[in-house]
C-alpha cells in the first residue's frame, strides 16, 4: 500500500486532472495564431469581440510603454514600424549564424552581445528581447482570450509546431509557453493536428495526406487513419518555403516596375513593408479573380500596378513544383503511391491559391479536402488532442521523427542511430569501440540530417565520455543510446559497458537549423546519395587503413625483434606506400596498398602469434598443458 | 522480452501485416505516453519505456528483411554489424556488378528494371530463408541475410539514382 507518493520537483501530478481546469489547443503560427477548445469531441476556435478567430502573430512594444499583440499591434505598425515584430516563429531556437537565412525577410535589428551559440535576440522597443519572450506575449494574449471566452482559468495547452521543427525550436516553444504560464501537455506536429480535426469529424479510414503551406513553411505528411488511431507514416518539408515567397515575388516585380518607370526609390524598410503589404492584397484578390491591381506609395510618390493571374502563376510555378517534389519524396519514403491516398487535407492560408489547389488535386487524383477553414484546422486538431489528453476521447496519435539522428564516427562519417520517420517515443542504442590502444576518452558528436558526412549535417551537441580504462584498440564497448520522447525531444547517453563508466547528456542545441542546412537537408540527401556513398567508401577505406597502420606500429614496437633487417625494411616500405596512398583520394589505390601491406606483414603476424602462444604456455606443467590441449 | 513476445505474436518469418498493426495499436493504446499525462512520474517513465520498446518491435518486425535478420539473431545466427564489408566473394562480385549497372543506367526505366530485379531477388531470398531456418543451416542463413541486406541497400541506391535522373540538380 502506498502511503506517500514521492514526486520529482516540479512534476507533481495534478490532483484532479480534467476536473474544472480546461486545456486549450493553440496553433502558434508564423503569420497568425489561433486558440481553440474542444468539448465532447467538438472543437471550436475562440473569437474576439469582433468575431475574429485569427490573431495576427505580431507583437508591439509601443514607445509609450506596455505590450500589444495581434490587431492592436498591427495598428501600431503604421506609426511605429520599428517597434512591431512579426514572423518571430522563424527565429525560434535560431542563432546568429542562422540569420542569413531570413535576411531580407525580417528587417530587424539584432541585439549585440550574443555568443555564436546563443539564441539570437532582437533589439526592439529599446530592449534586447529573445524570440521566446516575444512568442510568450502571443501565447499570453491567446490565454487571455480563452479565459475571457470560457470564463475559467486556463493553465494547460497543446501547442502545435511544424513537423520539421528541430530540437532547438521545440524547446524554445515549450519555454515560451512556460513564460506565458501555460503547461504544455504535448507538442503536436501541425499536419498531424490537422488530420485529427478531419479524421474525427468524418470517422475516415485509410491513407490521408496533409499538405500544409503556410506563410513561411511547407510540410507534407502521410497518415494512416484506422479506428481512432492516427499513425504518421512519413513526413517531410521545407522550413523556408511558403506564401511569403509569393508576396516577395509580387513585391519585387512592383518595385522593378517602378524602376522601369524612372522612379528611383530608396528601397528602405518602409518601402519594402509597403510593397509586401500590397503584394499580399493582390495575391489574395487573385484567388477569385483573373486580375488584381493596387496603388503603391513610396516616399509620397504613388504608382499603380496590375497583375494577371496567369503572370502570378508563372511567378510562383517553381515554388509550387517544389512542394509537389517534396510530396513525392515523402510518398517514396513511406513506400506508397499517390493513387493510394484517400484524400489530401489542405492546411495553411497559402492553400487558398487556386494554382496550389490544382497542383494538389493533380497529385491526389481528386479534389483536396478543404471544408474546414485552413487557417483554423490546426488549432481545432490541437484542441481535440488537448481534450483527449485530459481524460476524454479514445484517439491515439502515433507520430514520427522528421529527420535522422546520428553520431560522428571516424573520418567524419555519420552513423545513423534513429532514422527519419521512426515512430516516437523511441530508444535506440548502438555500440562503438576505441580506435587506439589505451584510448581514455571518446568524443560523442550528435548530429541531425540525412547526409553521410558530418559536415553536411547539423551539429546538435558534443560531449566526451571520459575515464575509459586502458584497453587495446577495439576492446572497449561503448554503448550510445538515443531517446526521443513523445514531444520529439532528444536525450543522448553513453556508457562504457565493460566497466560501467556512464555519462548522460540532454541534448539541448543552442540554436536551430540554418536555411542552408534545413531547407535542403532532405533533398540533398537524395540528390547526393551517390556522391555521398563514394565518399563514404573512400573514408571507410582510409579509416580501416589507418587502423591497420596503427596496429602494425604497435606490434612493431613490441615485437620488432622478430624481424630481420631486410624484412623490416620491406615492411617499412609497405607502410610508406600506404601512407602515400592515404594522402590521395583514390580508394582503389588505398585498398591495394593496404592489401599489399597485409601480405607483407603476414609472416610477422604469424611469428607474433607463435610467440604469444609460447608466452601463454610458458611456466605450465606438462599435465596442465595436456588438460589445456584437451579442452 | 523479444519483439515477437512483446507484441504477442508467434516468432515466425511470415507475418500478417494487419495482425502486426492490430497487436501494435492495441498495446500502444495502453502504453503511449499520451495515456499518462498527469500521472505520477514513475508511471510516466514506465509508459515511455514500454511505448519505445513497442515502437522498436513494430519497426523491426514490419520490414521483412529486418524481421528476417532479427529472427535469425534470435536463433543464434551472428551477423557482422550493419554496413560492414561484405566477406562473401560471390556476393561482392554481384554487388559490384549491380552497382556498376546502376551507375550506367541513364533512364528511369533502366533503373526501375534493375530495382525490379532486385525486388524479385529479395522475394526469392526471403522465400528460401524459411526452409533454411527450419533446417537451422546457420552458414546458409548468414549468407542469405547478408545478401538481403545488400539488396536492401541496393534498392535505396536505386531510389536515389532514380531521383537524380528525374530531377537533375541545377
Amino acid at each position: 500500500m502506498t502511503l506517500l507518493e514521492i514526486h520529482e520537483p516540479g512534476e507533481t501530478p495534478l490532483p484532479h486532472a480534467g476536473e474544472g481546469s480546461l486545456a486549450v489547443g493553440i496553433d502558434l503560427g508564423t503569420t497568425n495564431s489561433v486558440v481553440a477548445i474542444a468539448r465532447e469531441g467538438r472543437p471550436a476556435a475562440l473569437h474576439d469581440e469582433s468575431g475574429r478567430a485569427l490573431v495576427p502573430s505580431l507583437v508591439a512594444y509601443p514607445a509609450a510603454g506596455g505590450v500589444l499583440v495581434g490587431e492592436e499591434a498591427r495598428l501600431l505598425a503604421r506609426q511605429e514600424p520599428r517597434n512591431v515584430v512579426g514572423s518571430i516563429k522563424r527565429l525560434m531556437g535560431r542563432g546568429e549564424a542562422d540569420l542569413h537565412a531570413v535576411a531580407g525577410v525580417l528587417p530587424y535589428e539584432i541585439a549585440p552581445g550574443g555568443g555564436p551559440t546563443d539564441m539570437v535576440k532582437l533589439q526592439i522597443g529599446g530592449k534586447a528581447r529573445s524570440p521566446v519572450e516575444i512568442s510568450a506575449e502571443i501565447l499570453k494574449a491567446l490565454r487571455t482570450r480563452a479565459e475571457a471566452a470560457l470564463e475559467k482559468p486556463i493553465e494547460r495547452a497543446v501547442i502545435t509546431v511544424p513537423a520539421y521543427f528541430d530540437d532547438a525550436a521545440r524547446t524554445a516553444t515549450r519555454d515560451a509557453a512556460r513564460v506565458a504560464g501555460l503547461e504544455v501537455l504535448r507538442l503536436v506536429n501541425e499536419p498531424t493536428a490537422a488530420a485529427l480535426a478531419y479524421g474525427l469529424d468524418k470517422g475516415s479510414e485509410g491513407l490521408y495526406a496533409v499538405y500544409d503551406l503556410g506563410g513561411g513553411t511547407f510540410d507534407f505528411s502521410l497518415l494512416r487513419l484506422e479506428k481512432g488511431v492516427f499513425q504518421v507514416l512519413a513526413t517531410g518539408g521545407d522550413t523556408a518555403l511558403g506564401g511569403d515567397d509569393f508576396d516577395r515575388a509580387i513585391a519585387e516585380r512592383m518595385l522593378a516596375e517602378r524602376r522601369a518607370d524612372g522612379l528611383a526609390d530608396r528601397v528602405d524598410e518602409t518601402a519594402v513593408k509597403a510593397a509586401l503589404a500590397l503584394a499580399r492584397q493582390i495575391k489574395e484578390q487573385l484567388s477569385d479573380r483573373d486580375q488584381a491591381s493596387g496603388r503603391l506609395e513610396i516616399a509620397g510618390v504613388p504608382s499603380f500596378h496590375t497583375l494577371e493571374r496567369t503572370a502570378f502563376e508563372a511567378m510562383i510555378e517553381t515554388y509550387v513544383t517544389r512542394t509537389i517534389d517534396i510530396a513525392s519524396h515523402v510518398l517514396a519514403d513511406a513506400a506508397m503511391t499517390a493513387g493510394e491516398i484517400e484524400g489530401v487535407v489542405l492546411v495553411g492560408g497559402s492553400t487558398r491559391v487556386p494554382q496550389v489547389r490544382a497542383a494538389v488535386a493533380a497529385l491526389g487524383g481528386k479534389p483536396p479536402l478543404s471544408d474546414i477553414d485552413p487557417d483554423e484546422v490546426v488549432a481545432l486538431g490541437a484542441a481535440l488532442q488537448a481534450e483527449a489528453l485530459t481524460g476524454g476521447g479514445d484517439t491515439l496519435l502515433l507520430d514520427v521523427t522528421p529527420l535522422s539522428l546520428g553520431l560522428e564516427t571516424m573520418g567524419g562519417i555519420v552513423e545513423k542511430i534513429v532514422p527519419r520517420n521512426t515512430p516516437i517515443p523511441v530508444q535506440l542504442a548502438q555500440e562503438f569501440t576505441t580506435y587506439q590502444d589505451g584510448q581514455a576518452a571518446m568524443a560523442i558528436h550528435v548530429v541531425q540530417g540525412e547526409r553521410e558526412m558530418v559536415a553536411d549535417c547539423r551539429s546538435l551537441a558534443r560531449f566526451e565520455l571520459l575515464g575509459i580504462p586502458p584497453m587495446t584498440a577495439g576492446a572497449a564497448r561503448i554503448r550510445v543510446t538515443f531517446a526521443v520522447d513523445a514531444d520529439g525531444l532528444l536525450t543522448v547517453s553513453a556508457e562504457e559497458r565493460t566497466t560501467g563508466v556512464a555519462q548522460r547528456i540532454e541534448v539541448k542545441p543552442s540554436y536551430g537549423l540554418s536555411h542552408d542546412d534545413m531547407a535542403d537537408m532532405l533533398y540533398d540527401s537524395l540528390d547526393n546519395a551517390e556522391a555521398d556513398m563514394t565518399l563514404r567508401l573512400l573514408t571507410e577505406a582510409r579509416v580501416e587503413a589507418r587502423r591497420n597502420l596503427l596496429a602494425l606500429e604497435a606490434a612493431l614496437a613490441r615485437d620488432g625483434d622478430l624481424l630481420s633487417a631486410e624484412e623490416r625494411g620491406a615492411l617499412d616500405a609497405g607502410r610508406a606506400s600506404l601512407e602515400a596512398a592515404l594522402s590521395g583520394d583514390d580508394r582503389e589505390a588505398i585498398n591495394a596498398a593496404a592489401e599489399a601491406l597485409e601480405m607483407l606483414s603476414k609472416p610477422f603476424a604469424e611469428r607474433r602469434m607463435d610467440r604469444g602462444i609460447r608466452d601463454a604456455l610458458s611456466g605450465l606443467s606438462v599435465s596442465e598443458l595436456e588438460t589445456r590441449v584437451g579442452e | 522480452m523479444d519483439h515477437f513476445a512483446r507484441l504477442g505474436l508467434p516468432a515466425a518469418l511470415d507475418l500478417e501485416l494487419a495482425q502486426l498493426d492490430q497487436a501494435y495499436f492495441s498495446r500502444q493504446r495502453q502504453w503511449h505516453p499520451d495515456r499518462f499525462v498527469g500521472r505520477p512520474p514513475d508511471e510516466r517513465a514506465r509508459a515511455s519505456i514500454e511505448a519505445a520498446a513497442l515502437n522498436d518491435a513494430y519497426r523491426t518486425l514490419k520490414d521483412p528483411v529486418d524481421r528476417a535478420v532479427y529472427l535469425a539473431t534470435l536463433k543464434g545466427v551472428e551477423l557482422p554489424g550493419d554496413g560492414k564489408t561484405i566477406d562473401d566473394p560471390d556476393l561482392l562480385k554481384e554487388a559490384m556488378e549491380a552497382r556498376e549497372a546502376l551507375h550506367e543506367a541513364a533512364t528511369v526505366e533502366e533503373v526501375d528494371s534493375l530495382a525490379g530485379e532486385a525486388r524479385k531477388d529479395t522475394e526469392a531470398a526471403l522465400g528460401g530463408l524459411a526452409s533454411l531456418l527450419l533446417q537451422d543451416d546457420k552458414p546458409a542463413i548468414r549468407k542469405t541475410l547478408l545478401r538481403l541486406r545488400y539488396l536492401d541497400k541496393f534498392a535505396e541506391e536505386a531510389r536515389a539514382r532514380r531521383m537524380n535522373i528525374q530531377r537533375p540538380r541545377p
